[in-house]
């Protein structure tokens, strides 16, 4: 059962303090920044153009989109553990609402506000060589909200296990970290050694990674899936995870 | 005429492991009272209000609120009630207004009626010259008058409010208990409360008083007074020996004298005092008179303060009662 108006107010909370917290949004857009031009004009001077198939700037603009994303829809969708911590989830908790709502509005909070965030990273695309035509401007938003839909719900499903602050730095290495290097953001996925190809391979962020390189870099770049595979694989793993995080949600007390 | 209760439990049980935090619980609440459930930490009260409030499920045994089953109808039990809980659970981020239009959608209510339940409340309690501040810059005490204006949002049946002073101010306490008492009366609630100060429990129209999950006691405030053996009268007259040797003939009660002081034990106040009186004039330089609080009545039960073990702050509180306890002598 979806409850709009739950769904609805549970947004515009978010919203609310997204826009209240100005720091949060400055800190989101620097780290994309400083990892596209500090890492990637240092990589691009030891990365031949054969193993990316284009520039490296070019290669990794995609990727940066990704980790931007990754972020902010983790950071959003952890946001439950500060909930839990002071105390606000109980209040919705109690609620006489259902839990597939709760979880559905976080997840469209976190994918509303990793989209919003991805769009402002693309509009620096010209300064590295991408020009994207309307029709691939089009299809580059799509991608992103379902990256970001993909990404918010996994968050959720790890928000739901931990209690308290002191395991956000646990998501940030051990999960967050892992799931950017290994994303096919900074290196194509096929030139890495063959178990941490099967560990790509089950990294969600691969396949949106891959997804808007198909769309912003189709001539000559060497992709790693076939388009539909990354787009069948992002809505499959969105389904699973929003299922799962309705299912932990339901034990929450 | 007898009502239903607003709130029921059959032999409610709750273990977490080896321990049984509520045992074998038999409540029955009136609707529109004040309902005290009183206990030393640890006794099971934050237990029994989570079951109560559908947040957790009974080992065994039965519990409803607003004749719905906690179990098996918990949608309409939580229609049903308010709560406060015991730490607080505001978004500190967003405003007063904020907060609790929040609350409005999350139980239906549209826009406009939301509006108009904001404006009446934050009027009731005091806080609407604040409304668009955000939580925040509250004080402890507005945060919880906010936390009550809340709960009552959705015209609940019941509101549950566990330790709703804890770690205020007197100031602040005195000032929300105002609000509280008011409550079954305006909004028409019946107050579910929990708490170990006794002064709070004074208030309610009954109390339960509860220990390691056990009802060991219940009725209203006098009765469980009454229980500890009466009140304390104590006067001064201008020779105390002459005074109680005159009362002596007439009072059958235990008459002692200390500190300058005399008191007379186990008595009706209300009735001694101007038995007193009239026995001894102008004699007579001042009377005051020591009831027994609940605390008297724990102590008596359970051989121990109810405060005892208890881990919080209240340092001016134990030396109250520290003082009341050999002002007494």
């Amino acid at each position: 059962m979806i409850e709009v108006r739950v769904v609805y107010v549970i947004v515009m909370r978010e919203l609310i303090k997204f826009l209240r917290e100005k720091g949060r949004l400055v800190s989101t857009m620097a780290r994309p920044l400083i990892w596209l031009f500090f890492v990637g004009m240092g990589m691009s001077r030891l990365v031949p153009q054969d193993v990316t198939g284009t520039d490296y700037m070019r290669f990794l603009f995609p990727g940066i989109i990704g980790m931007t994303i990754l972020f902010s829809a983790i950071f959003s969708s952890i946001s439950i553990i500060w909930d839990k911590e002071f105390g606000f989830l109980k209040e919705i908790l109690v609620a006489p609402v259902s839990r597939f709502s709760i979880v559905l509005g976080k997840a469209i909070s976190g994918t509303l506000l990793s989209t919003i965030q991805a769009l402002i990273i693309m509009l620096i695309s010209p300064l590295i060589g991408i020009y994207p035509s309307t029709g691939e401007i089009v299809s580059s938003f799509f991608m992103i909200m379902l990256l970001s839909f993909s990404i918010s719900t996994l968050g959720i499903v790890i928000a739901s296990f931990y209690e308290n602050l002191e395991s956000f730095s646990m998501i940030m290495n051990f999960i967050v970290m892992p799931m950017f290097f290994l994303s096919g953001a900074m290196y194509p996925v096929q030139k890495l050694p063959l178990i941490l190809r099967y560990a790509s391979s089950l990294n969600p962020l691969t396949y949106g990674i891959d997804g808007l390189k198909h769309v912003l870099l189709s001539e000559g770049i060497n992709l790693d899936f076939p388009f539909y595979i990354d787009i069948g694989v992002l809505a499959f793993s969105s389904m699973v995870f929003l299922f799962l995080s309705t299912l932990v949600f339901e034990k929450i007390r | 005429m007898i009502m239903a209760p607003i709130i029921k439990t059959e032999s409610l049980v709750k273990d977490f492991g080896k321990i049984r935090a509520v045992d074998h619980l038999n409540l029955e609440v009136e609707e529109r009272t004040i309902f005290g459930f009183l206990g030393p930490n640890g006794a099971g009260k934050t237990t029994t209000i989570n079951i109560l409030c559908t947040l957790l499920s009974p080992t065994s045994g039965r519990a409803f609120v607003n004749g719905y089953d906690c179990v098996k109808e918990p949608h309409k039990v939580r229609s049903s009630i308010g709560i406060v809980f015991q730490d607080m659970t505001l978004d500190k981020d967003l405003t007063a207004f904020e907060n609790l239009l929040f609350h409005a959608y999350l139980y239906g209510l549209n826009r406009e009626k939301a509006k108009a339940r904001i404006e009446e409340l934050l009027n009731f309690m005091g806080l609407y010259d604040r409304k668009d501040e955000p939580v925040k810059r509250f004080s402890g005490g507005m945060k919880r008058r906010l936390e009550v204006a809340r709960g009552l949002m959705h015209y609940p049946k019941v509101l549950f409010l566990d330790e709703p002073t804890l770690g205020l101010d007197p100031q602040s306490r005195a000032n929300l208990w105002e609000h509280i008492i008011k409550l079954p009366e305006t909004q028409g609630v019946t107050v579910f409360m929990t708490t170990h100060y006794m002064d709070e429990a004074e208030v309610c129209q009954r109390v339960a008083i509860i220990d390691h999950g056990r009802i060991i006691v219940e009725g209203s405030p006098d009765e469980l007074k009454r229980m500890v053996g009466g009140d304390v009268v104590y006067f001064r007259a201008r020779d105390n020996k002459r005074a109680i040797r005159i009362l002596k003939e007439k009072i059958t009660a235990q008459i002692d004298e200390g500190d300058g002081e005399v008191f007379v034990h186990g008595v009706k106040g209300d009735v001694c005092i101007p038995e007193i009186i009239r026995l001894l004039g102008e004699e007579v330089l001042s009377v005051r008179l020591q009831r027994p609080t609940l605390n008297d009545v724990f102590l008596k039960l359970t051989g121990r303060g109810l405060r005892e073990g208890a881990q919080e702050d209240e340092f001016k509180e134990s030396i109250r009662a520290y003082r009341r306890r050999f002002d007494r002598g």
